[in-house]
């Protein structure tokens, strides 16, 4: 048992996601609490260039054919191994498509404690998760020997874990990885769309609160009258109101336009860091409780049944004036 | 194909949401609960699967207020056995806990195939199906959009950001954790659900004693202050509007 801070470095077609700097920039507030290191831990093969601008005190690499991409079985193997050689303090993992598919059965095999959501740390080194759709925060003692947490973006910025030093870099062998349950078949690439949100400088984007699909045309409309673009966030996705070249969030697009009109909006985590690199969020959500009013910069509970209609006609007066 | 769909109830986030007197639990005094929104799409998906390819769909959840009902909506969309599972759920409990309490009901049943949905958004300690896979020694693949069955195994697609789609081919019996199903939940009119209250039964099991070891204690729970806050846009629609139009104007985009 000591006091280091495991941080589980995500990569997907060689590249390092956001989440894993940002883990870094976490684990190095947490470091500071228990007095221990920040160590980086890479899986993969042939991937030992990943490591050069990961601001960690060293990098744990483990190279195996099997962990050239990521699958739930051969990544929980190998990270059970590492984290009972190690006893380290607390592994962060990603809230994320790769980090949640391994976390929860890593605490089960290992009967280690497990926090998610986990979005900061106190100077103390308490945990503070986001739950509930962002409505909530819920504060606790680092459980031990050795907590698992999985992290949400918001809490540091991922340039906190980035370093011009490459750190120092350590080997550790792979487990046996026969056997294994989970194969990845292939990969699909996303359908080819005639838009591209992420490259859009206006955003008109519509979530649960447009109710039904008939009321998808109050978007459509404005975003014709001003020349911008209709996105969406998940549930309307999920819906099959729109395809998923429209999708913002997590499992869709990171969008960075001029404007970003959120209407109806909740303003989800998960949604949320795909949006906060626009210049402009304007929200509109009769809940004045929206954790959206919470990024952007204008807002108003006025009802969107009312406004968008009002908003659009100004428009094309403006245009036709 | 046998498939089990463990699902439950959830706060719904539509209500306002409130800190009990404790400080670190939420007031569950007024809390409306309804499906977990993935749980929803899981069930989808086992419909969708059976539908294809044959066999049978089980729903299983914990006790909670309004589950009857849901179990009955489950029910009137196709699926073929209903189980609730009687416990100390009142005061909510955690994934470890409710893992384990189903894990025992579940090696009973002898599923091919489990899924359920990837994640809930009141989770505290990591999501149900992978701990529900280890306590049962499957394997998991989660954030899954889409499921073909083949003998002995399944393929699923599982979802990376940006649109990108990883095919997995997971050696059955497995736990999918499902994101979204292959096509949206399906509506059921009141009447079927009125219907399936007649002809379907719920099977009552009991659960174990509760183990929540392995999630964390909460001591405090608090709704998030605003480090940045909007600045609200008041007055008539006509008003708002214009004032919204300024910003269009003064960020370049009109």
């Amino acid at each position: 048992m000591n006091q280091d801070i495991l941080v589980v470095i995500e990569h997907l077609r060689g590249q390092v996601s956001d989440i894993s700097y940002t883990m870094l920039a976490a684990g190095r507030e947490l470091a500071q609490s228990t007095g221990g290191s920040v160590v980086a831990v890479l899986l993969g093969h042939n991937s030992q260039n990943l490591a050069g601008d990961l601001a960690a005190d060293r990098v744990l690499y483990v190279d195996h054919p099997a962990l050239a991409d990521f699958t739930p079985e051969a990544y929980q193997k190998t990270l059970a191994g590492l984290i009972g050689e190690n006893q380290p303090r607390a592994v962060l993992l990603g809230h994320t498509t790769i980090g949640m598919d391994v976390a929860s059965g890593l605490s089960a095999q290992l009967g280690l404690p497990l926090v998610s959501s986990g979005r900061s740390f106190t100077a103390d080194g308490k945990f503070i998760s986001q739950i509930c759709g962002g409505k909530i925060m819920a504060e606790g003692d680092l459980p031990g020997p050795t907590a698992l947490v999985t992290m949400v973006p918001g809490g540091y910025k991922p340039e906190q874990g980035q370093s011009t030093q490459p750190p120092q870099l350590t080997e550790a062998s792979a487990p046996a990885l026969e056997g294994l349950r989970v194969a990845l078949k292939q990969y699909i690439e996303p359908e080819v769309s005639d838009v591209d949100i992420a490259r859009e400088q206006l955003l008109v984007a519509v979530g649960r609160g447009i109710q039904n699909q008939d009321n998808l045309s109050l978007a459509e409309e404005l975003a014709e009258a001003m020349g911008g673009v209709v996105c969406a966030s998940r549930p309307v996705v999920d819906q099959g109101w729109l395809p998923t070249s429209r999708l913002v969030g997590k499992s869709g697009k990171t969008v960075k336009p001029k404007v970003f009109l959120a209407m109806g909006i909740s303003g989800a985590p998960e949604h949320v860091e795909a949006i906060t690199g626009s210049d402009v969020i304007i929200a509109i959500n009769t809940d004045p409780a929206a954790p959206i009013f919470n990024v952007a910069k204008y807002g108003t509970t006025a009802d969107l049944f009312d406004l968008v209609p009002a908003l659009t006609d100004q428009i094309r007066q403006a245009k036709s004036g | 194909m046998n498939i089990v769909v463990p699902v439950k109830l959830v706060p719904d986030l539509v209500e306002e949401l409130t800190v009990d007197a404790s400080g670190s639990a939420l007031d569950t005094a007024w809390l409306r609960l309804i499906i977990n929104e993935f749980d929803d799409h899981a069930i989808e998906q086992a419909i969708l699967l059976k539908e294809q390819s044959g066999g049978q769909v089980v729903v299983v959840s914990p006790n909670a207020e309004g589950v009857e009902d849901m179990l009955f909506t489950a029910s009137a969309k196709g699926a073929d056995q209903l189980i609730k599972l009687n416990g100390d759920f009142e005061d909510g409990v955690n994934n470890h806990g409710l893992a384990r309490a189903l894990a025992t009901l579940l090696r009973d049943l002898q599923p091919d195939l489990i899924l359920t949905g990837v994640q809930a958004h009141n989770d505290l300690d990591g999501s149900l199906g992978p701990l529900l896979a280890q306590y049962l020694e499957m394997p998991y693949v989660g954030y899954v959009s889409g499921v073909t069955a083949d003998s002995g195994k399944v393929v699923a697609r599982k979802e990376y950001p940006g649109g990108l789609i990883a095919e997995m081919e997971v050696t059955l019996p497995a736990v999918l954790g499902i994101q979204a199903a292959e096509q949206p939940p399906r509506y059921v009119a009141i009447s079927k659900v009125r219907q399936a209250m007649k002809t379907a039964a719920i099977d009552e099991q009991e659960a174990a004693t509760l183990d929540p070891s392995g999630g964390p204690t909460v001591s405090r729970m608090y709704q998030p202050e605003a480090t940045e806050q909007a600045t609200m846009i008041s007055g008539s629609e006509d008003e708002i509007a214009a004032r919204i139009i300024d910003i269009f104007k003064e960020s370049g985009v009109l």
